[in-house]
C-alpha cells in the first residue's frame, strides 16, 4: 500500500519535471527540471528491480549529461537563450500531435494483452556482467567504439572553431556573401591586421 | 496494486514520450530540443525495463539493452552539444530557425 503511494508520488514528480523541462521558457530552468525528471526515472528503475541501472542513471544522466547541457548553456550567452513570444499556432500544432500520439499509445496499451511471466528472477549485477561479456560481447565492444568516435568527433568539431571564424564574418544573416564581398572583407581583415601590428609595433617601440 | 502492474509503467512512459515529442516540435532553442530528446530516450528505457520485469523469463536482457541506450545517449549528447556550440560561434545564436543555409 505504502509502495503504491510512493510510486504515485514518484510518477507525479517525473511528469511534472518533464512538463517543466519542455514548457518553461528559460533554458536553465529546463535543464534543472530535466534533472528532477531524471531522478524520478531513476526511482522508477528501482521499482522495476534494476538498482544497478538506477545508480547508472543518476551517475551518467545527472552527473554527466545534465552537467554537459548546463555547460553548453553557460558557454552561450544567457541573453540569447530566452526565447521570444511563443507562437500560439506552433504550440497548438505540437500539442495536437503530441496529444494524438499519447491517445494512440494509450489505446494500444488498453487493447493489448501482454504475455505474462513471473516477476521472480535473477536481476543481479553479476548476471548483467555475465550477459554483457558473453552473449552481448559484440554490441558491448561496438558501443565502446561508438563512444570513442563520439569523443574524438566532439573534440574535432569544437577545435575547428579557430579556422571557421573568418568564414562566419562573411555570412550576412545566414546567407553566404558573394565572392566579391568575401574578397573585400578578406582585404579589410588584412588591412586591419596590418594596422594592428603596426600600432603594436609602435607601442612596443 | 498500481506499482505492480505493467500498464502503469507503460502509461508513464507514454506520457513522458509525448511530452518529449511536444518539446521537440514546439521549442526553437537547440538546447531545449536536446533536453526533449533525453526525455524520449528515458521513456524508451522505462519501457525496456518494464517489459524486462513483467514479460521476460530472462531478467537480464532488458537491463543490458538499457545500458546500451545510456551509452548511446551520452555519445549523442556529446556530439550534439559540440555542434550546438559550433553553431553558436558561427551564428551567435542557438535558435533553430537561424540555421537555414540548407533551406531544408
Amino acid at each position: 500500500m505504502i509502495a503504491d503511494i510512493v510510486f504515485i508520488g514518484i510518477v507525479i514528480t517525473t511528469l511534472v519535471g518533464a512538463f517543466m523541462a519542455v514548457w518553461l521558457k528559460n533554458v536553465f530552468y529546463n535543464a534543472l527540471s530535466l534533472i528532477l525528471s531524471l531522478f524520478g526515472v531513476a526511482c522508477l528503475f528501482i521499482y522495476l528491480n534494476s538498482e544497478f541501472l538506477a545508480i547508472m542513471e543518476v551517475i551518467i544522466y545527472i552527473g554527466a549529461i545534465a552537467v554537459a547541457i548546463i555547460f553548453a548553456i553557460m558557454l552561450s550567452k544567457p541573453s540569447l537563450l530566452t526565447e521570444g513570444k511563443r507562437s500560439a499556432a506552433k504550440t497548438l500544432r505540437s500539442l495536437i500531435i503530441a496529444g494524438l500520439l499519447f491517445f494512440g499509445l494509450w489505446l494500444t496499451l488498453r487493447r493489448t494483452t501482454w504475455p505474462e511471466a513471473g516477476v521472480e528472477g535473477d536481476y543481479s549485477i553479476r548476471a548483467i556482467g555475465r550477459a554483457l561479456l558473453t552473449t552481448n560481447i559484440l554490441p558491448f565492444e561496438a558501443v565502446s567504439l561508438v563512444l570513442l568516435v563520439a569523443i574524438i568527433g566532439a573534440l574535432l568539431i569544437s577545435s575547428f572553431n579557430r579556422y571557421s571564424e573568418p568564414e562566419a564574418k562573411n555570412l550576412k544573416n545566414g546567407i553566404p556573401a558573394s565572392p566579391a564581398d568575401r574578397l573585400r572583407s578578406a582585404h579589410d581583415d588584412d588591412a586591419k591586421q596590418n594596422d594592428d601590428t603596426y600600432s603594436e609595433g609602435e607601442l612596443g617601440g | 496494486m498500481v506499482s505492480q502492474s505493467l500498464q502503469s509503467y507503460l502509461l508513464v512512459s507514454a506520457a513522458l514520450f509525448s511530452l518529449g515529442v511536444f518539446g521537440l516540435l514546439s521549442r526553437r532553442n537547440l538546447v531545449a530540443i536536446v533536453i526533449s530528446l533525453e526525455l524520449i530516450l528515458n521513456s524508451a528505457s522505462i519501457n525496456f525495463l518494464a517489459f524486462n520485469k513483467f514479460c521476460m523469463h530472462d531478467k537480464v536482457t532488458g537491463q543490458v539493452f538499457v545500458i546500451f541506450i545510456i551509452a548511446l545517449a551520452a555519445a549523442e549528447v556529446c556530439i550534439g552539444l559540440s555542434l550546438i556550440l559550433l553553431l553558436y560561434k558561427r551564428k551567435n545564436s542557438i535558435n533553430i530557425e537561424e540555421a537555414k543555409e540548407l533551406k531544408g
